[in-house]
């Protein structure tokens, strides 16, 4: 069950997709949700559906897994999806109906731009390791040091956390089959049943995280980490061509995005 | 009564993704009522997956697991009560004291099991009783006691559910010489008293050579050798090219036949050892 959760995963790889320095990865992200709202009509639409498959199929990614991590987001997918269809004025599909013809063209339409939102972030993290992706937030967000920002601990904070989730999950899982064995039931009963059949599991978790950050500090301290100051990397980052030409590409598409909106497309 | 049989079991990691893996392939083996067997293999040999499914915490990719004859596997209810049929200790079982007095946390199994207050208060003293853990404790926090209490109370947590077959899987882990060799005699004297079958996941082979009835040895997600100590224990080669280690006492016998003087196998106990040698120089060789 813990197992489904994709959240932050990376599958290793050696494609284009995979080699892209993750600075550019980060800013293509954000230019490509940039770009997928300024889809209006369907033509623009198919392009950023177009664009998100043909980054899909050269990052070699099972479209399996891509949809997989969509599951937890069905509920608020479907619920979109509803609210369009029944609160957009126009033309009733029959007479006296609430339904418009508007309002599905509208709910179609915000279906997938929820899950083009979704798949495309995913492939980020799909294809970047987490510590390339915070190495590659360090260096975008390096100016902000300048107005005292803790860029550099913001960021090892963060690529612990996605460090540790594995492990975590990990925990989770043994702890919840030691206590599964032991006759403990976490699928049945009412609400306030099941929230009480997590003690078993939340006590020993947090009791054993604390423990791991308690230790996880001491072997920092004992590699003599002190902060980001004067630290240097072993894998620096360095922007290729094939950086640049994506950077292009990827504003290119966002200018003609824009274009496309000008024209109603 | 509790007897395992399992029957061609194959288990698959994250089946379908990049990061698929076979733990445990073609399994077929039967344990009786009443054995005490040792699980040996090194790590990643498949062990704590095959564990695992003798009381269906994880379900077999194919193949079968009867306990008692009856397939645990077969719907939601036999599932839930393999579980107090099998008792499964985990690695490291201190991690996961969580109530907030050593006696809540041993009635923890007992109370899901929905049996009377007097019930669980019987067991929970009993479970107690056989890990060597004094009454006194009953009211202190888990969190308080020492690595090896600790770990005898997780164990007890387990017991208290007398299950027919208990399986640990490295019970000794981590604690030193006297409290593995305590744990080892509380899990010992359980299985005399209770007449449980006993299966221990273990490194320690010194242990397994002192304990053990029936010796199971996993290599690459198989069986590669399964037998009584005798049989095992007298191929310390075997062993050794598989990665794992064999007891002090083999390790001395092998130095002595490197030396020019051969001992007579069985010699994997200091007892048996001994009295190899003494033969050896009865017989006139030394």
């Amino acid at each position: 069950m813990l197992k489904d959760i994709t959240l932050g995963q990376f599958f290793p790889g050696n494609t284009i997709v995979h080699r892209l320095d993750a600075r550019t990865k980060l800013i293509l992200v954000v230019v490509y949700i940039a770009a997928l709202f300024q889809a209006t009509g369907w033509i623009s639409y198919l392009a950023v559906t177009a664009a998100t498959f043909s980054c899909m199929y050269l990052s070699r990614i099972h479209p399996k897994n891509m949809f997989r991590g969509l599951k937890p987001m069905i509920f608020i997918i479907v619920l979109t999806a509803v609210l369009n269809i029944f609160y957009t004025t126009g033309t009733p599909v029959l007479p006296g109906w609430p339904i418009t013809w508007e309002g599905i063209e509208r709910a179609v339409q915000m279906i997938l731009r929820i899950i083009l939102l979704i798949t495309g972030t995913f492939l980020l993290t799909y294809t970047t390791s987490p510590i390339a992706l915070t190495d590659g937030l360090e260096k975008l967000f390096n100016p902000l040091k300048k107005i005292k920002l803790p860029v550099h601990e913001m960021t090892i904070m963060m690529s612990m956390a996605l460090r540790f989730i594995p492990t975590l999950i990990e925990e989770t899982d043994k702890i919840m089959s030691a206590q599964k064995a032991r006759g403990a039931d976490f699928e049945t009963g009412n609400l306030i049943q099941r929230a009480k059949a997590m003690l078993p599991i939340l006590v020993p978790l947090f009791v054993s995280a604390f423990r791991r950050a308690d230790e996880l500090a001491v072997a920092m301290e004992s590699r003599c980490y002190h902060g980001g100051e004067g630290r240097t990397r072993m894998k620096m980052l360095k922007m290729q061509f094939r950086d640049w030409a994506a950077l292009v590409i990827g504003v290119g598409f966002l200018a003609m995005m824009i274009v496309m909106k000008k024209f109603g497309l | 009564m509790s007897t395992i049989r399992v029957e061609s079991l194959r288990h698959v990691y994250s089946a379908n993704t990049p990061f698929e893996k076979v733990a445990i392939d073609n399994i077929d083996l039967t344990i009786g009522h009443g054995e005490l067997v040792a699980i040996i293999g090194h790590t990643g040999s498949g062990k704590s997956t095959f564990i695992q499914h003798l009381n269906a915490l994880l379900q077999p990719s194919s193949g079968t697991v009867f306990v008692d004859d009856a397939d645990i596997n077969a719907d939601k209810i036999s599932r839930r009560d393999v579980k107090r049929k099998v008792g499964l200790v985990f690695q490291y079982p201190e991690y996961q004291l969580f109530e907030e007095t050593v006696y809540k946390d041993i009635a923890f199994g007992p109370e899901n099991m929905k049996l009377s207050k007097e019930e669980v208060d019987q067991r929970v003293r009993e479970a107690a009783r056989f890990v060597g853990v004094d009454e006194e404790l009953f009211e202190s926090s888990p969190l308080e006691l020492s690595g090896g209490q600790k770990r005898r109370v997780a164990i007890a947590g387990v017991i208290a559910m007398r299950p027919g077959v208990l399986i640990l899987d490295e019970p000794t882990a981590g604690l030193d010489p006297a409290g593995c060799r305590q744990i080892l005699d509380n899990i010992c004297r359980y299985r005399e008293e209770s007449g449980s079958t006993v299966i221990i996941v273990s490194h320690n082979m010194d242990d397994v050579a002192r304990i053990a009835e029936r010796v199971i040895v996993f290599n690459e997600g198989g069986i590669a050798m399964d037998g009584s100590p005798n049989q095992i224990f007298c191929q310390p080669r075997k062993l050794m090219d598989m990665g794992l280690n064999v007891p002090h006492s083999s390790l001395i016998a092998l130095e002595l036949e490197k030396l020019g003087f051969p001992v007579s196998c069985p010699c994997y106990t200091p007892q048996q050892l001994k009295a190899a040698i003494l033969a050896e120089k009865e017989a006139g060789i030394c």
